[in-house]
């Protein structure tokens, strides 16, 4: 059970055979890359030794992009093409991203904000994307070979936007990946095999722009989250935004407005997009340093060559930023009130992210549950040790040690939208996932032949307060008379808790379905279309890339069938077992040549005409568990 | 028999009652994911991956039917061809109509008076009550048969579930205040 563990020899596949894998933190901060070496998850270094990568990437004049410490130093003096925090932006239009003041210039676009830089207008999914290749290329570099795939995290109170929209940035860094799971609960993995822990937890995990809460239940290697709750536009940020404003008011650089100091200050032309960024550098500084000593000055000397310079104590601090630990505070008892449970059956509070290491925040977490947190693990670097080892089993280096699952939930509710704007939920919060759910509705005007389907994500009556993730039609419905019509909407969330929604007249069979997807993301052309130029810039051959891809998945899907074949070849009757064995023939022959095409139709034919070889395997590994567990039950 | 044509009852290797063993639920459960879930079956065919989605799906739907009383009991009156009628059927017993009058009063007057312990009055009241229909639930499912009766103890069961969740949401509003 042990992360620690060394594998014991000829446990773990052969290190030629071992499969590379990562886990990758994409923090609103800070990033991380880890991986599992020799049984042990591993955070990796840059060549000069540094873990994080600050989440910052810079348009650079002359062309080129920096990222990391080198564009971090250029986010005062080039404030407007040095774009910090994008995890902010990530799946949000224009309204949310323009909520607080930041030195960008937003462009508005379908779906999602776009970026104006010098390097043209970009998505937030374009700058995430600098960021994860990065990561990429040290892990490559670090590991010696491409990757097999990445566990990529994301806060646990993500929407289904701001997941889809990570997924896409990291399909355009070149990571293939193997899941999205949820930070806390990757937290939880890496805290809970270290410790080998049993029982009731909480993960507390305040971020630099995001906070989330899950309760979850460990039993013998389960991970079971029972719920989950958060607010994914809290986080460090705000915290120093409090020591800005506060600044700027106290020394009356900010002139009387409406608004807060920092708008008025930066209408006011007073506060420049360079200032502000200064500001909240030094905000962030006189945080760190409070931690450990009683009263930090800030000190910042802004363009107009005002000094703005005073000391902040920690009460100070305490008092500006309550409320904003009141709303994390808040977000937990309800976590705790969804999952039916009292503070005193949770054993242990652990805490993840740079945030937590607030003193505030300590004590409030503390006294909320009415024991010490649980802090011996480093709060920046367990997201992504846990990542690493849920890669590590994804791409098949699994060890004897490696019996545990993660069960997750959504955190937010799935509907679609019904007469007079209101919400008709299909999916409620903290459904266990992967989940699907079924609802039949009706045309509500003679001979109606089309009927718009509305998807919303949120926890409130009307769909206004909710937010929109697609929009589609069901068209071709026979005219019926009004109520006549059986619409069943189906929408399912895979594992990664990502939706799709289809929708079918039972009478009359007519279809349409939607990956819930292009009403706000990029599209897959748009996708395609960016890794196109991408490739393009680094002098790769897409048609050879392709191939290499089909080849790749033609070799796993033949090793995997040879393995099931050895396993299970004894349910198949001869006639399916010669139809299977033509179809390995086939992808083994079209493999070895290059026509992409070829390879592609062949790995369909044979993973189409294994469903039902497939379904019975399942069968039987669920009656082995089953019987395994009695077995376990009377001692044997 | 494939997974998917077995009752949940079957699935998990219990017995199809009403009164049920949680605890073996819920490692039946857990046992029953760790051999379909997707992370199991990453490194499978496609075929695998799609049939593992499908078995996890149906494994998280036949567990939450099973581990809440009402939907259990709606699930065993399916079984046996009986239709709870939650939607189409309202008609209740006089006395319970009337105990649900006192308690809306009681949950207005609570709310009004933003009295945390007026709630947990009233949820002690119903809990007490919800225990006495899942007794009377067991018995006319698992003692007599009865699935016409459990139907109705079921539609009542769906009531006190509402004015639950009612409750709930009079709590949250005072979390939030």
């Amino acid at each position: 059970m042990s992360l620690m563990q060394i594998s014991e020899p000829g446990m773990s596949p052969d290190p030629h055979q071992r499969r590379l894998a990562v886990g990758i933190d994409l923090g609103t901060t800070n990033s991380l890359v880890a991986t599992v070496r020799h049984g042990i998850a591993e955070v990796i270094d840059d060549e000069q030794g540094r873990s994080l990568l600050p989440s910052i990437v810079h348009y650079r004049a002359g062309g080129g992009v920096d990222v990391g410490y080198e564009a971090g130093e250029q986010a005062a003096a080039d404030a407007r093409d040095t774009i910090v925090s994008v995890k902010r932006f990530m799946g949000r239009g224009l309204a949310d991203a323009t909520r607080v003041k930041t030195p960008y210039r937003f462009v508005d676009a379908p779906g999602m904000v776009r970026i104006r830089t010098r390097a043209g207008d970009k998505s937030p999914v374009e700058v995430s994307a600098e960021i994860l290749a990065v990561l990429r290329e040290r892990a490559q570099a670090a590991l010696g070979g491409e990757l097999v795939g990445a566990v990529i995290t994301v806060p646990a109170y993500f929407d289904d936007a701001q997941r889809q929209a990570t997924k896409d940035a990291a399909k355009l860094a070149g990571l293939n990946v193997l899941r999205l799971i949820n930070e806390p609960t990757a937290a939880a993995v890496a805290y809970g095999l270290d410790n080998a822990a049993e029982g009731l937890y909480a993960v507390y995990d305040l971020g630099g722009g995001t906070f989330d809460i899950s309760i979850l239940r460990l039993t013998k290697g389960v991970f079971e989250v029972i719920a989950t709750g958060g607010d994914s536009a809290l986080g460090g940020d705000d915290f120093d935004r409090r020591i800005v404003e506060w600044a700027l008011r106290e020394t009356g650089v900010a002139p009387a407005g409406d608004g807060t100091a920092l708008d008025a200050a930066i209408d006011a032309g007073v506060v420049t997009p360079g200032d502000l960024r200064a500001m909240m550098v030094e905000a962030r500084r006189c945080k760190e340093h409070l931690t450990d000593e009683p009263v930090a000055t800030f000190s910042v000397q802004l363009s107009d060559t005002t000094r703005v310079r005073l000391p902040v104590t920690r009460e100070r601090f305490d008092e500006l930023t309550r409320d904003l630990l009141e709303r994390t505070l808040l977000a937990t008892r309800r976590a705790m009130r969804d999952a039916q449970l009292r503070v005193s059956e949770i054993k242990g509070a652990v805490l993840v992210g740079g945030s937590t290491r607030m003193p505030q925040v300590r004590r409030a977490v503390a006294e909320l549950f009415g024991k010490p947190p649980l802090v011996d693990l480093d709060p920046d670097k367990v997201v992504a040790l846990g990542a690493a080892v849920q890669a590590n089993l994804l791409a098949g280096n699994r060890s004897a040690d490696d019996e545990w699952l993660l069960l997750d939930v959504i955190p937010l509710s799935l509907g679609i939208e019904t007469m007079g704007g209101l919400v008709e939920r299909l999916i409620p919060r903290n459904s266990t996932i992967p989940v699907a759910r079924a609802q039949e509705f009706t045309t509500f005007r003679d001979g109606q032949t089309a009927m718009a389907i509305h998807v919303v994500q949120g926890e409130r009556e009307l769909v206004a307060d909710c937010r929109s993730l697609a929009r589609f039609e069901l068209r071709g419905i026979p005219p019926m008379a009004a109520g006549a019509a059986r619409i069943r909407v189906t929408f399912q969330v895979d594992a990664d808790g990502l939706l799709s929604v289809s929708a079918r007249e039972q009478s009359s069979g007519v279809e349409a379905s939607i990956a819930v997807k292009p009403s706000y993301g990029l599209s897959d052309e748009e996708i395609a279309s960016m890794l196109k130029s991408s490739f393009a810039a680094a002098g790769d051959d897409m048609r050879m890339r392709a191939l290499r891809e089909q080849q790749v998945e033609a070799d796993r899907l033949l090793e995997a069938m040879r393995a099931a074949l050895a396993a299970d070849g004894d349910l198949l009757p001869p006639p399916e077992r010669a139809a299977i064995d033509e179809l390995v023939e086939r992808l083994a022959k079209a493999r070895a040549g290059d026509d992409v095409g070829a390879i592609r139709g062949a790995l369909d034919a044979l993973s189409r005409g294994t469903d039902a070889f497939a379904a019975r395997r399942m069968d039987r590994s669920i009656a082995q568990a089953l019987t395994g567990r009695s077995l376990d039950d009377v001692g044997l | 028999m494939s997974v998917l044509s077995r009752n949940h009852f079957e699935l998990f290797g219990l017995p199809v009652r009403f009164e049920i063993d949680t605890a073996a639920l819920d490692a039946a459960y857990r046992g029953v994911q760790g051999a379909v879930h997707p992370d199991r079956h990453a490194g499978g065919t496609a075929a695998d991956r799609r049939v593992a989605m499908q078995l996890a799906t149906h494994a998280n739907e036949a567990y939450r039917t099973l581990r809440d009383p009402a939907r259990r009991g709606a699930y065993l009156c399916a079984l046996a061809g009986v239709d709870v009628e939650f939607e189409s059927n309202t008609a209740m017993p006089a006395q319970f109509l009337m105990q649900q009058i006192e308690w809306r009063e009681a949950l207005d007057d609570a709310r009004a008076a933003r009295s945390a312990a007026g709630l947990q009055a009233l949820r002690e009241g119903l809990e007490e009550a919800r225990d006495a229909l899942l007794a009377r639930l067991a018995r006319a499912i698992d003692a007599d048969g009865d699935y016409v009766e459990a139907a109705g103890d079921l539609r009542q069961m769906m009531f006190l579930d509402r004015f639950s969740a009612e409750i709930d949401d009079a709590e949250e509003r005072l979390l939030e205040a």
